[in-house]
């Protein structure tokens, strides 16, 4: 097949994504990519096949799609042991201040040790709350379990109860998990339930000590409320993978707080699993040509 | 006594002839002479055990935040002059990795404890070679020659304690017996490795990274080269840094002078 390339590791600009899809059978995009009505209206009735290369599919106008005949591939399970373990990567550098203790040895700061500069928060003893106990987060608790986690609570749209044994998990209702939590993780899809859970009322319930994760997709947080609740002394820290929109605007206020850790979008940026996520993306995009199963589709 | 000061010596023994205990913070004791102690009459306590899960955390996030470049990554999140994040910026996962321990004492196995749990293979090398529990609950394989360690190890870890033994023990030999893409992590004493020699091995890439939560001295001088290499991550020796424990080791030090003031057993005294 003839492939027409976006061949730069920039985010392809917009008109150059809808000239790119006119009357192309195929599209492999990534989660950067918004495939919406222009798009497809763009791409016009040769669409058949959309393979994104992620798990998360917040990015697709699912209804659109569907309406077309268009099927859908995408790449979960492949990168879910290195967003969990980016997921505690995030966790322990927030919680322990390592950016900020970074650059204190940079910049001369570090004068001498004292007992209680640069205290963090340990994970011994604590209780974790993971909002989405899915692959993702799953593979999360599975690696906090040994640093002495004493209980995971987790929230969602329905109890898992085939998920959370492993932890011995309690499923909770969302304003339980934010009030009882030591650390909270967010791991789950973005839907149109999930917009904007954690707002003012979620970070007020929080503890003062506790910690707040979120590698899920930015619109999950309503930042305005997140800055407010930082600042506030509301909460102790938050770690951020995902932000909206990524990345952040140069004068956001988040990015001048120095209990706010963030990363930019890097779950899944290892060459072992974005190799992996590409030759699926691939393989998926193929199927689809080939009105074969694919080995990764979304039921739409 | 919190971290090595007032540096316990000659004259100040002399000036204090009622001095009964020392209690010093921490498990590390290589900043107190013993034999000195022991002269003038003077018992010693350590905090051994409470430190012991704060600082595997640590071993864990450094480890994680060199391999998957989190200090990078959140420099250019922040940066006024990053306009998009770049498609291909990758660091290598834990997952499937081999991590070689070098000291498996209670900070060492509870680093094996955790990174067992991110799929990683683990080796060890000790004085002695713990039991066949103890091995095969964290899966890890003994080397009784450290050279077979670093060999194989795609992450270093160093948790021993700092004696006369352990002084440079991984020094220009060792550092090129490393795998190129290995990366080492220090969270024993500055002194265990040959800080100038980790230098000249990181400037010539003969190891791939260090990250680092002790050096010798601490700090470091403004102009040390370590403070300027790409492939360095140092923090300012936080190890045990949580209230909760630091909040513990003072009440264990508490506990050991109170019980050395009324001549009573010392709980945590160093013999």
């Amino acid at each position: 097949c003839r492939v027409h390339q976006w061949d730069s590791e920039e985010p392809v600009p917009r008109a150059e994504l809808l000239a790119g899809v006119a009357g192309k059978r195929g599209l492999l995009c990534l989660l950067s990519d918004r495939i919406d009505r222009e798009v497809l209206e763009a791409a016009g009735p040769s669409l058949k096949v959309i393979s994104t290369m992620s798990v998360g599919f917040d990015h697709l106008a699912l209804d659109e799609i569907k309406k077309r005949g268009i099927r859908v591939g995408y790449t979960p399970d492949v990168l879910t042991d290195a967003t969990a373990e980016l997921s505690v990567a995030l966790l322990l550098a927030t919680s322990r201040r390592l950016p900020e203790a970074v650059e204190q040895v940079k910049n001369g700061g570090w004068t001498t040790w004292k007992p209680l500069w640069m205290c963090g928060y340990g994970l011994s003893d604590s209780t974790v709350g993971i909002i989405g106990l899915g692959r993702i987060g799953q593979a999360v608790a599975r690696r906090l379990k040994p640093f002495g986690v004493k209980k995971f609570l987790y929230s969602g749209s329905r109890p898992k109860p085939e998920n959370a044994t492993e932890f011995a998990a309690e499923f909770v209702p969302l304003t339980r998990l934010a009030e009882e939590s030591d650390f909270i993780v967010v791991t789950c899809a973005l839907t149109p339930a999930t917009q904007g859970m954690c707002n003012k009322d979620f970070f007020a319930r929080m503890k003062k000590t506790s910690v707040f994760i979120n590698t899920s997709r930015g619109a999950v947080v309503n930042q305005e409320d997140l800055y407010d609740a930082l600042t506030q002394g509301q909460i102790a820290a938050a770690g951020l993978d995902v932000t909206t929109p990524e990345p952040l605007p140069t004068d956001h206020p988040l990015l001048s707080l120095k209990n706010c850790v963030i990363l930019p979008h890097i779950g899944s940026a290892t060459y072992a699993t974005r190799s992996t996520m590409a030759v699926l993306a691939a393989n998926n995009l193929l199927a689809g040509l080939r009105g074969e199963p694919m080995p990764h589709e979304l039921q739409l | 006594m919190w971290y090595h000061k007032p540096v316990i010596n000659k004259e100040l023994l002399q000036s204090l002839p009622n001095l009964k205990i020392v209690a010093s913070s921490g498990v590390g004791i290589d900043h107190l002479d013993l034999n000195l102690l022991s002269s003038y009459s003077v018992k010693l306590s350590n905090t051994p055990f409470v430190v012991s899960t704060d600082t595997a955390d640590l071993g864990m996030a450094l480890m994680l935040a060199s391999s998957r470049r989190l200090v990078e990554g959140h420099q250019m999140a922040v940066s006024p002059d990053t306009e998009y994040f770049p498609a291909d910026w990758l660091g290598a996962e834990l997952s499937g990795a081999t991590l070689g321990i070098v000291g498996m004492g209670t900070i060492g196995y509870k680093v094996a404890e955790r990174a067992k749990a991110f799929e990683m293979k683990i080796l060890y090398h000790n004085r002695n070679q713990r039991n066949k529990e103890e091995e095969s609950a964290v899966g890890a394989i003994y080397c009784k020659k450290i050279d077979d360690l670093l060999h194989q190890s795609d992450f270093v870890l160093l948790s021993v304690n700092l004696t006369p033994q352990t002084h440079k023990l991984i020094g220009k030999r060792e550092l090129e017996l490393m795998k190129p893409t290995a990366t080492l992590i220090n969270i024993s004493r500055g002194l265990v490795v040959d800080q100038d020699a980790l230098v000249e091995a990181l400037q010539n890439k003969v190891i791939k990274a260090a990250a680092l939560d002790v050096t010798y001295p601490e700090p470091l001088p403004r102009d040390h080269p370590l403070l300027k290499l790409k492939n360095v991550i140092i923090t300012p020796h936080i190890g045990s840094a949580t209230k909760k424990t630091r909040r513990l080791m003072m009440e264990n030090m508490i506990e050991s002078i109170q019980a050395g003031l009324t001549g009573l057993p010392i709980p945590n005294e160093v013999l």
